[in-house]
Parts: structure tokens; C-alpha cells; sequence
């Protein structure tokens, strides 16, 4: 298969990534990565540990630096924009691990979410109507809140800021399947307003079940891409372990 | 796994720039130079030579303890001040003031032992503002005991029996050997299992940490050090003034002086403390007459380096040339010539 | 009867203490900066006070209305030049750098105003008292900078709790790259924090002027008495600022009362001996000492 090089862009195109390289230090992280994703699109980013899935959304959100390729968003350059200034473009990261504001409340951490927001669906209100549990909790400090009720909070942030593209990472880490399950049933209402989704899952099958295309990561470098249909889990199997293994891709362990 | 070992084998294991020979010959013709001073130059170049070597022993241990072991005190003052009060005790007593300087020393060496109990509890800025606080305390502490002369302060005693020559060379030889001895002092414990736990505790300390290597009792150990050498410098200090006042002996000034010094040289090198005493010292001696102009300077050109060059002028010239004089960490050559350098 | 008296004087020179911590803790707090140059600026403000007012034609009492808007200006722009880049490196050369700050700035005031004692004129305000009893008085001075920290640690308190500007404070304190992921300009805010900072430290400042007299080397004790008051407290706590504050305070005066020789020491003593009991203050939060 021949994914080097830049792709053309199209016009529903939001995010265009083209021949993207990113270091951390001497060591290489992301090489010539190029890929693209369009309005109501879920692109699921799959890859072992340490395939630079978690570099990639970050490096689209500006918190790392490329060293050379480009990233375009609605067609504009932001290889060089800060962070913030993507994310009042609208782009949203729903970062590793959740990050939420240890000291502020649950209604406050939505409020800084929003604080910046373009118009749209999502509010603070419109998220309590999706997370009902949420509306009596919302002065309690999110310190206290379990896994899967932060990860929610993490996901409410980033979607009260209206973006027109959410990077989630590893929503799915350390959460029971039901609770997993739970928050994977909003990302259709997510792509029902046109929002492109780039997600990062360890969990394969759960990547694949959601996503209309998927792209593999293997030690940095793209090794599959296309619609999940398209390939047998063979063929998964191999672009995610860079070789053959008798072993179920969805059996992958997470840590 | 032949060809790891043929590739290993051609590799060249070694420290200095220069060989061990010239290394040693050299070393050798400044210590000759340096022990015969006060017999070749002027009397006015002797004091300042003193001066220079205080405050070279102040830096040297102020960059073994924020440069390689990371801690950064604002507080050495007060183990200058100890050192000083230390050795005018000891004179009191009855001892001859050069005597008394291993044991202003050692009092230092075991009064910091239990303050790092209190300050080990603390971390980067907290660590620091605390060591002022401590270095403060020992100083009210000091002022208010009679013997020491309060806040006024006192002469040291049994000097007097020294013509003011004898005294000018015995004092500029015991500032001199002092700085010696902590030099190489510096340069052995970093050459040494302690320089290479520091080294590694640097680069990265949970890992080294997990590796076994006993992080804070090193610490405690390179803390205990510094303030021995400090104590050392108050010593001297007190020998070279001959008068010991607490507004002197624990002035914050020398702790800034030791930093600024340090940074400017080259922290996490030992060259770099004595390039940055002989760019201070230079500076001192030229705006001599323009009061408290070469510290306002010397401390603006400390922050531009911290900012801009925090390797400092040391650093930024042996990037430049790959040269060692004192080299604490290993250079491997390539047989095809590459060379990489690991302090 | 006396004892009441050394404390409630203790208590009137915690408040100062406080005035002068917060800016301090906010820094800290915010940004993770240990300013040891706080003290300096405070005093940098006094002189100002003194010197630069009149020549504005403003009185020195009501210098601070010039003075703490400019100090705040100044603090939002050396915040987002000098600091910022020394952060950018890492937390040791923000030490140096502020140190380096310190010396530099206590040296030029030296060079430019000389080692004399210098305080700010309020005519004849500063003599007046409110005599309580035969033993107890309160000067009036002393008093109105106590209902000033009070004033200004509340205002504090309540914009960072309850406004916009104090939420996206407190967000980017937590984790500033979660907060600039939520769009906000994490260098910006902690411009707009070293403002208030600033802004306090010059109050501060002149109020010190106003009660004592001070030299360009008066900086450096009054950041003790105020790093002292912020761990006394607890990190992430104004009230706990001003708590530590007062107990300094009150330390001090007890040990001024048994021999002035002990004043100073008596409030190092305290500080240490919170510091090997109790290492995150009084009321230190989930906030670690380390780092």
C-alpha cells in the first residue's frame, strides 16, 4: 500500500495532515504520517503501545511541535499555531489520562471549557441532558468522582467549546466495558452535528465498531488505512504488531 | 555478536583533552606558582589573590551542590558565618587561628548534619528560602551570644605575635590551600561512585532512584560537604579580615556572589567557578571605584547566562573547542574519529 | 494585660505580613514561581512613593493610587518576558533568575539612594493612636493596613472563587496545558496573575513605608517574614496567609517581649518548627510542599 506523501484535500475535509514528523528529542515518534478527516467522520487511530498515537492527537492539538510536514485545519496552515489558539479554532483534545482542574468543581470545569466557545449544540445545559447524573453533582469538586464520571467530565469540557473536531485519547483507559459503553454512546449524537472525530483506542474492536475509517500506527509510520470493512483481522492484526501472531487483535491487553 | 565486540573494541576510552602527563605538569607549575606568590608579587596582589581564592572555595561548593547535586541554597552564608564564628571561638579559647580551621570545619560538617533532617523535607524554592531562613537564624542565634561579640562583633585573638607581613603570607597560603584542597576535593568526589550517582541522580532521578542509587542519603553527604567548605571559606575569611562581625561573616552578598559566579562560569563544570572568579574578580578590580556597580553588572550578566547560556561561558567554550582541563566524565572515540563526551 | 497588648500588636503586624505574602503565595500558587525578588519590588514601591510621586505632583499617602496600577503593568510585562522565559527552562533558573533579580535590584537602589533610611510622609496621621486602656494601643496607621490585607485577601478570594477571570486562574494553576487545550492563553493569565501579584507587593510596599522606615536592603527580611506567613499557612490558602501572617506576628512580638534581641528568631523558630511538624502548613491542602 502507498499512504506516503501528501493527499489531496478535499472540501469537507477539517483536518488534513500531511507527511507529519514529530520527535521527542533524538527519538523519532511520528514519521511521515499523513491523513485526513472530514465533516461527520470517526477515524480510529489504532496502534501497540508506544506507536505514537497519543503524539499524533497531541502534536494536531499543538501541544508538541512537529519538525516538518504540515497540518492544515478548514484549510488553514496551524502547524506553527499555540495550542490555544487551535482550540478556539475548534479543535478539541480530549487529553490522556483526562486532566481534569483538580480544584475546581464539576460545573466549573465545564465553565472553563466554554469559556471560549464558538456557537452551537452543546452548552453546560445540553451536556447535563447527555450525562443526567451530572446536574446534582455539578458543585461537587471532580477530585471525587470515579473513573468513568471523570473521563465523562473530560469529554463534556472539550464538547462545551462547540469544536468542529474532537481528538479523543484513550477515553476508554482503565474504565469497566459498561462504563466504556456508556460514553461511546455519545459520539453519535457528537457526528450527527457534523463534528469530525479522531480517536485513539487500544482497544481495537471498540475503535473499530465506531469508526468509518481507521488508521494503524506501527512504530510511528502509518501501516493501514482505510475503512474497517476493507480488511480482514489478519490484515489488522499485522499492521498492528508488524508481523504475524496467532492471538486476536481485540485481545490486546491494555496498560 | 562479533560484531559488537569488534565495534567496541574499537573504541577509545579516556577523559582529558590532554594526556595525564601534561594534565599533571601543569597542575604541578600552578601550584608551584601559586605557593610562591607571596614572595614574587606585589602585596596588593596578594590580598586580592585571597579574596579570590574565598570566594573560589564559597563557588566551588555552591556548584557541587546546586550544579551536580541540584540543590539550590541561598543559604551558604550561614555556614560562612559559622566557619568564622567557629574559628574565632576556637581563638578565644586559646587556639592559634590557623590551627583552628579544620575544626571550624568540622564544627560546620556536624552542625549541618541534623538542619538537612528540616530541610531535606522541602524541595527547589521551598529548599531554598529555608536555607535563609536557617542561615538567618544561626545568625540572630550568633548575635546574641556576649563571648562571640553580639552585634558589634570581635577581633580574632593570637595573631598578634605575627608581624603584618608573616600574616598578610600566612593568610594569603591558608586562603590558597584551602581552595586547593577543595578543588581537588571537588574534582575527586566527582571522579568518584558518588560523582557517577550524582551524574545519574541529574539525568534522572526516579530512574536513578529505582536503580538503587540512595538518592537522599547522597544528597545529605554532598550538603554536609558544602557546608564543611564553606566553613573553610568563613575560616579563612576570618583569618584574612582579622575581625569577625555578624553583618560581615553572614552577609546574604555572598551567597549571591558564589551563584552569580558560578552561573556566569559554567554550572555542573569545575572550570567553571574559576572562570567565573577570575571574570568577577577583573570586573571588581575595574570598577572598584564605582561602588556596588560590578555586582549590579556581574548579577545582570548571571541572569542574562541563567536565560540564554545556562551552560555558562565555560559551557558555551568547550562546545565550542571540546576542551577539557579538569574532565570529571568520559570521552569515547570512534576509530573513525567521532568523539562523544559524557560528564 | 500585657500579653493581650503583645498580641494584639502581633496581630497588627500579621496583617502587613499577610499583605505582603499574598502576591507571593498567587505566584507561587499560579505559576509556580518563587519570587525572591518579591521583597524588592516591594520596596522598589516605597521608593517610588517617595521619589517618583511628588514629581507626578501626587501626595505620598495617595501615591499608591499611580504607583500599584503601574506596579501591575510592570508585573504583567516581566512576567511575560523575563519569567516566562526563565519557566520556559525550568524551576532552577526561575530561582536564579529572581535572585539574580534581587541583588541587582537592592544594589541599584543602594547606588541611586544610598544606605539612608527613608519612610513615606503621611503627616500627621502616623502619630495618632486609639489608646484602649492604660496598656493597649492601636495606631491608626497600623490598623488601616490591617483592614487593607483583610480587604485585599478577601477581594482576592472572592474573584478568584466567583469570577470568570479567577476560574481560568485557578484552571490553568491546576494544569495549564489542560487549560490551554480549553482555549485559554496560559501566558496571558500568568501575566494577569504576576499583575496582581505585583499590584499587592506595591501596596505592600508602601504600607511598610508608611509604618517603618526602610532601606534599599529591607526587601530581603520582609520575603522571609512572608515566605514564613505562606508555608505557616499552607500553600493555596489566602486565609491561611493571612493566619501564618498573623502567627509570625504574634511570634515575634511574644519573643521581642522576652528580649528584643529574640524578635526575628522567635519567628524563625516558629516557621521551623511548623515546617518539621506539620510540612504543608496549617491549611495546606492536597498541595505537596515537593516540587
Amino acid at each position: 500500500m502507498d499512504e506516503t506523501g501528501a493527499q489531496p484535500r478535499t472540501d469537507s475535509d477539517l483536518v488534513t495532515v500531511n507527511a507529519l514528523n514529530v520527535y521527542h528529542g533524538q527519538l523519532c515518534a511520528i514519521a511521515d504520517v499523513s491523513l485526513r478527516v472530514g465533516e461527520g467522520e470517526v477515524l480510529a487511530i489504532i496502534g501497540a503501545n508506544g506507536a505514537g498515537k497519543s503524539t499524533l492527537l497531541r502534536t494536531i492539538a499543538g501541544l508538541h511541535q512537529s519538525r516538518s510536514g504540515s497540518i492544515y485545519f478548514r484549510g488553514e496552515n496551524i502547524s506553527r499555531l499555540a495550542a490555544h489558539r487551535r482550540a478556539r479554532r475548534g479543535i478539541s483534545l480530549v487529553p490522556e489520562g483526562r486532566r481534569l482542574f483538580r480544584s475546581l468543581t464539576l460545573e466549573e470545569n465545564l465553565k472553563v471549557g466554554a469559556h471560549r466557545a464558538a456557537p452551537g449544540p452543546f452548552s453546560v445545559a445540553r451536556i447535563y441532558e447527555l450525562f443526567p447524573w451530572m446536574a446534582e453533582r455539578r458543585h461537587h469538586k471532580v477530585l471525587q468522582f470515579s473513573g468513568g464520571e471523570q473521563q465523562a467530565v473530560a469529554i463534556g469540557r472539550a464538547l462545551v467549546a462547540n469544536p468542529r473536531v474532537l481528538l479523543l485519547d484513550e477515553v476508554s483507559l482503565g474504565l469497566a466495558p459498561i462504563v466504556v459503553e456508556k460514553i461511546y454512546e455519545v459520539i453519535p449524537e457528537i457526528v450527527a452535528h457534523g463534528v469530525g472525530v479522531m480517536l485513539v483506542e487500544q482497544d481495537v474492536a471498540q475503535g473499530l465498531r465506531v469508526a468509518t475509517r481507521v488508521h494503524c500506527l506501527l512504530e510511528g509510520r502509518t501501516s493501514l488505512e482505510g475503512a474497517p470493512a476493507q480488511f480482514s483481522a489478519h490484515e489488522i492484526e499485522r499492521a498492528y504488531f508488524g508481523s504475524d501472531l496467532r492471538q486476536a487483535t481485540s485481545e490486546t491487553e491494555p496498560s | 555478536m562479533s560484531e559488537v565486540t569488534s565495534s567496541l573494541e574499537s573504541l577509545h576510552v579516556r577523559r582529558s583533552t590532554f594526556s595525564p602527563l601534561f594534565t599533571l605538569a601543569g597542575a604541578l607549575v600552578i601550584t608551584a606558582f601559586f605557593t610562591a606568590a607571596p614572595w614574587i608579587l606585589a602585596a596588593s596582589w596578594v590580598s586580592i589573590l585571597s579574596n579570590f581564592f574565598i570566594l573560589l572555595i564559597m563557588a566551588t561548593m555552591w556548584n557541587l551542590l546546586a550544579g551536580y547535586a541540584g540543590m539550590v541554597s541561598i543559604g551558604q552564608q550561614g555556614f560562612v558565618g559559622l566557619g568564622a564564628y567557629a574559628t574565632l571561638y576556637f581563638a578565644i579559647k586559646g587556639m592559634n587561628p590557623f590551627a583552628a580551621i579544620p575544626f571550624a570545619i568540622v564544627t560546620c560538617a556536624v552542625l549541618a548534619l541534623p538542619i538537612t533532617y528540616l530541610l531535606f523535607r522541602l524541595r527547589g524554592g521551598y529548599f531554598a528560602v529555608a536555607t535563609w531562613v536557617v542561615a538567618d537564624s544561626a545568625m540572630l542565634i550568633i548575635l546574641s551570644i556576649a563571648l562571640l561579640g553580639g552585634g558589634t562583633g570581635s577581633y580574632l585573638p593570637g595573631l598578634s605575635s605575627l608581624s603584618p607581613t608573616q600574616l598578610d603570607h600566612d593568610t594569603y597560603l591558608a586562603t590558597w590551600f584551602v581552595a586547593l584542597a577543595v578543588v581537588v576535593a571537588t574534582y575527586l568526589i566527582l571522579r568518584s561512585r558518588l560523582g557517577l550517582v550524582l551524574s545519574s541522580l541529574r539525568d534522572n532521578e526516579t530512574a536513578s532512584r529505582s536503580a538503587g542509587a540512595k538518592v537522599t542519603a547522597t544528597r545529605r553527604l554532598i550538603y554536609v560537604i558544602a557546608a564543611a567548605g564553606c566553613g573553610a571559606a568563613g575560616s579563612v575569611l576570618a583569618i584574612s579580615q582579622p575581625f569577625v562581625q555578624p553583618g560581615n561573616a553572614f552577609n546574604l552578598n555572598w551567597a549571591a556572589e558564589m551563584l552569580f559566579v558560578t552561573m556566569v562560569g559554567g554550572l555542573g563544570t569545575i572550570e567553571g567557578p574559576i572562570l567565573g572568579c577570575v571574570i568577577f574578580f577583573v570586573l571588581q578590580q575595574t570598577l572598584q571605584n564605582y561602588g556596588a556597580w560590578y555586582l549590579i553588572i556581574f548579577g545582570s550578566l548571571a541572569v542574562a547566562v541563567a536565560l540564554w547560556q545556562p551552560r555558562g561561558l565555560w559551557g558555551a567554550l568547550r562546545q565550542k573547542t571540546h576542551l577539557e582541563l579538569l574532565p570529571v566524565g568520559y570521552r569515547v572515540r570512534r576509530s573513525d574519529g567521532v568523539e562523544t563526551t559524557s560528564s | 494585660m500585657t500579653w493581650v497588648n503583645v498580641v494584639t500588636q502581633g496581630v497588627l503586624i500579621g496583617g502587613f505580613y499577610a499583605l505582603f505574602a499574598c502576591g507571593l503565595s498567587l505566584m507561587f500558587g499560579v505559576m509556580k514561581v518563587i519570587n525572591l525578588a518579591h521583597g524588592d519590588m516591594a520596596v522598589v514601591a516605597a521608593y517610588a512613593a517617595v521619589f517618583l510621586a511628588p514629581k507626578l505632583h501626587v501626595s505620598q499617602l495617595w501615591s499608591f493610587l499611580v504607583i500599584v496600577p503601574l506596579f501591575a503593568l510592570v508585573g504583567y510585562l516581566v512576567q511575560r518576558t523575563l519569567f516566562q522565559r526563565a519557566i520556559d527552562r525550568d524551576p532552577f533558573t526561575t530561582l536564579l533568575v529572581t535572585f539574580g533579580l534581587s541583588v541587582v535590584i537592592e544594589n541599584l537602589l543602594l547606588e541611586i539612594y544610598s544606605a539612608n533610611g527613608q519612610s513615606v510622609s503621611i503627616g500627621a496621621l502616623i502619630a495618632k493612636s486609639w489608646q484602649v486602656n492604660s496598656v493597649i494601643y492601636v495606631s491608626y496607621v497600623s490598623l488601616v493596613v490591617l483592614a487593607v490585607a483583610v480587604a485585599v485577601l478577601a477581594v482576592l478570594q472572592l474573584f478568584l472563587s466567583k469570577t470568570g477571570s479567577g476560574r481560568l486562574i485557578r484552571a490553568v494553576s491546576d494544569d495549564h496545558e489542560a487549560a490551554q487545550l480549553c482555549g485559554a492563553n496560559y501566558k496571558h493569565v500568568f501575566g494577569i496573575a504576576a499583575a496582581i501579584a505585583f499590584a499587592t507587593v506595591a501596596l505592600a510596599g508602601i504600607a511598610y513605608g508608611m509604618t517603618t522606615e526602610f532601606m534599599p536592603t529591607s526587601g530581603g527580611i520582609n520575603l522571609l517574614y512572608a515566605f514564613e506567613a505562606v508555608v505557616i499557612g499552607g500553600l493555596g490558602s489566602l486565609w491561611g496567609t493571612l493566619a501564618g501572617g498573623v502567627g509570625i506576628g504574634v511570634a515575634q512580638e511574644i519573643g521581642a517581649h522576652i528580649n528584643p534581641a529574640y524578635q526575628i528568631l522567635a519567628g524563625n523558630l516558629l516557621f521551623l518548627a511548623v515546617l518539621a511538624v506539620r510540612p504543608r502548613g496549617l491549611f495546606g491542602k492536597r498541595t505537596s510542599l515537593n516540587e
